[in-house]
């Protein structure tokens, strides 16, 4: 395998890895930028969206359309979540929400183990998927799985994209991220334009958590925790707040952390999650804005 | 009577300490732990509830409060045998238990210090964030330091030195430190750092410093406590430190009230009697003709529901920023801050 191939193969896991963060980081953004709001809870709708597909192949649906209910169980889950927990603590200081969102968390994983058990289920997948592609002889090999997930992703960014530009409750969502006191003085109905969002970040991490759980082969209750937090860091490269930001951390995360484990010497691979973590600490302090520069008020 | 609250204090500790033994072991085990979280979420509460900080990394001070002290004070033949890698200076000590404790309550100091003078400079949520991704790096460090820790596997040998005796100790050692620091004019300067940033400086009240002061001390009693817990429980893995012992302190000290010293030990009693009895009930129970089936983790979705409604309804805690018995009246009146702004924008 020449150096070449090598890169390359890398190139293809980087991109199939980055994807889902970026779907993952451009709901968790979504959210913040209008309620500044972290939504810990935010990778339980991945569980939800993994365990609804489960559930509708379990009962013999083919594989699309059971995607498809997996997205929108994700933004139900997104809705009731948002009406029950965050609605009321509306106005409350920032930090309310973000330990009601805990509790959410909390909830969800709790009713998933006891609904599912905590071990890990075989998430099924019609045979084409696993379908592999072999390149130069062999030595670059990727899936239907990576193929699908790339198309999705860019599907939703496209869908995203026009949503918050050519739609007027998308315009009334970048007023409410740019001022919600003056959204709602021109008549911004910002309470269904939180719900849309809400719904939007949902639906986007059920799609992300089926995806995940393809390409991992399982699914289980706790599965959405750790791919929030890194996504979460993935916004924030980004700049958090900012769709565009987060579509671009979420690359630049997936490359960094295969950049870790393909590059650097394997004794600091077992240490990507405390790098990447660090590497958030240090962010924080010296470009807090991330790559977009969103303006943040985040130091003394 | 100016020490009358102080010996009320007093009493009440050695009555526990008499009467907790004769209740049984399954409740004097229930006592003990409930100690041990006292003193983690009162630290906690001088932390997040009085400067405002609100850090989720705490749990990772208490990781190396226990790792360490559990190393220092493990039996040398125990070193041997579970531990062949350690670096020379630790393989041939054993310390007793309060230099253990008091070592790893020192090393909790210096991270705290270390990490603390960038991480509190943030403001708001960016420093629940970053103080996570610092819970995150101490478990992935604990995780992959095999010589010292064994890694994700048990690390077991450690000797029950805890007693009731020690942790009781240690709470009242916590509660006294705690409370003349947040009822002094500095811990008034802590509270008006939380509620007003410009005014307290403009006051003459350096931020840094006052965090880093509440940051610093409660550290030390979180690695206090991760010490008792370490030679409690004996044996643990890097898990037993983690995102879930997280969660149920955060819930215990906002349940309580974490504006407030006793509030936080008040969450604690409650969460761990309800958790206690939500679990007993969840094995399954007859009421009359009607059969309950077991419904495992039916306890913890209980309550994480009542963590949201008290996060509704009552998000200041059950006690708000009262305490209760720990500072006389007439010095709380008198150095007490204003009362927290609950709501700014009704969206």
């Amino acid at each position: 395998m020449n150096v070449v191939e090598y890169v390359a193969q890398q190139v293809i896991n980087a991109v199939s890895l980055g994807s889902l963060y970026a779907l993952i980081a451009v709901g968790l953004s979504l959210v913040f930028g209008i309620l500044n709001l972290i939504n810990f809870a935010h990778g339980d709708m991945m569980m939800v969206g993994a365990f609804a597909a489960l559930v509708l192949q379990g009962a013999g649906v083919p594989f699309p359309i059971a995607l498809v209910g997996g997205i929108a169980a994700g933004g139900l889950a997104g809705y009731a979540m948002e009406r029950v927990a965050f609605r009321p603590v509306r106005g409350a200081p920032d930090v309310t929400a973000l330990l009601t969102s805990l509790g959410v968390t909390f909830i969800l994983e709790n009713l998933g183990i006891l609904l599912f058990s905590a071990s890990p289920r075989n998430f099924p997948l019609p045979a084409w998927l696993g379908h592999v592609y072999e390149l130069a002889g062999g030595r670059i090999t990727f899936t239907n799985i990576n193929v699908v997930t790339l198309a999705f992703a860019f599907l939703a960014f496209a869908f995203l994209y026009w949503f918050v530009t050519r739609t007027r409750i998308g315009l009334g969502m970048r007023a409410t991220a740019e001022d919600l006191t003056a959204a709602r003085l021109v008549a911004v109905r910002v309470n269904a334009v939180i719900v849309v969002a809400f719904v939007l970040a949902s639906s986007f991490a059920g799609l992300a958590g089926m995806l995940w759980a393809a390409q991992v082969g399982v699914a289980y209750p706790l599965m959405g925790f750790t791919p929030m937090l890194k996504s979460f860091i993935a916004a924030i490269i980004g700049g958090f707040g900012s769709i565009g930001g987060a579509l671009i951390g979420g690359y630049v995360l997936g490359a960094l952390e295969i950049a870790i484990v393909a590059f650097l010497p394997a004794a600091v691979s077992p240490y990507r999650d405390a790098v990447v973590f660090a590497l958030l600490i240090v962010l924080l302090l010296f470009r807090p804005g991330g790559i977009m520069q969103v303006r943040q008020e985040v130091k003394l | 009577m100016r020490y009358a609250r102080l010996l009320l204090f007093a009493a009440a500790m050695v009555a526990v300490g008499v009467l907790a033994p004769h209740l049984g072991e399954y409740p004097l085990r229930v006592v003990i732990v409930m100690g041990i979280e006292v003193i983690m979420v009162a630290s906690m509460a001088l932390s997040n509830g009085f400067t405002g900080v609100f850090s989720l990394g705490h749990v990772g001070f208490i990781a190396l409060g226990a790792y360490s002290s559990a190393i220092l004070s493990l039996p040398v033949t125990a070193k041997h045998a579970y531990l062949r890698d350690l670096p020379g200076f630790l393989a041939h000590v054993s310390l007793p238990f309060l230099p253990a404790t008091l070592i790893g309550g020192a090393l909790c100091v210096a991270v705290a210090f270390l990490v603390g003078l960038p991480l509190l400079r943030l403001s708001g949520h960016y420093v629940t964030v970053a103080t996570l991704g610092l819970l995150v790096i101490v478990n992935v460090v604990l995780v992959n330091a095999d010589a010292f820790t064994r890694g994700s596997r048990t690390f077991t040998g450690v000797l029950p030195y805890t007693t009731l005796w020690w942790v009781l100790g240690w709470v009242a050692v916590t509660w006294l430190v705690s409370s003349r620091i947040a009822y002094s004019p500095f811990g008034r300067a802590m509270r008006v750092s939380r509620e007003d940033l410009v005014t307290a400086e403009a006051v003459g009240i350096e931020i840094l410093p006052t965090r880093m002061t509440a940051f610093v001390v409660s550290a030390f009693f979180c690695g206090v406590a991760g010490a008792l817990y370490a030679h409690y429980l004996t044996s643990f893995s890097p898990h037993a430190f983690y995102f879930p012992l997280m969660i149920q302190l955060i819930v215990m000290l906002v349940v309580g009230g974490m504006a407030s010293l006793t509030g936080a030990s008040v969450g604690v009693v409650v969460i761990t009697l309800l958790s206690e009895t939500l679990r007993n009930l969840e094995r399954g129970f007859h009421i009359g003709a009607l059969h309950v089936p077991p419904l495992y983790g039916a306890s913890q979705i209980t309550l994480g529901i009542v963590f949201i409604l008290i996060m509704i309804y009552r998000p200041q805690g059950l006690l708000g920023d009262h305490e209760l018995v720990l500072v006389p009246r007439s010095r709380r009146r008198r150095l007490a801050g204003t009362p927290r702004e609950e709501t700014e924008v009704q969206v």
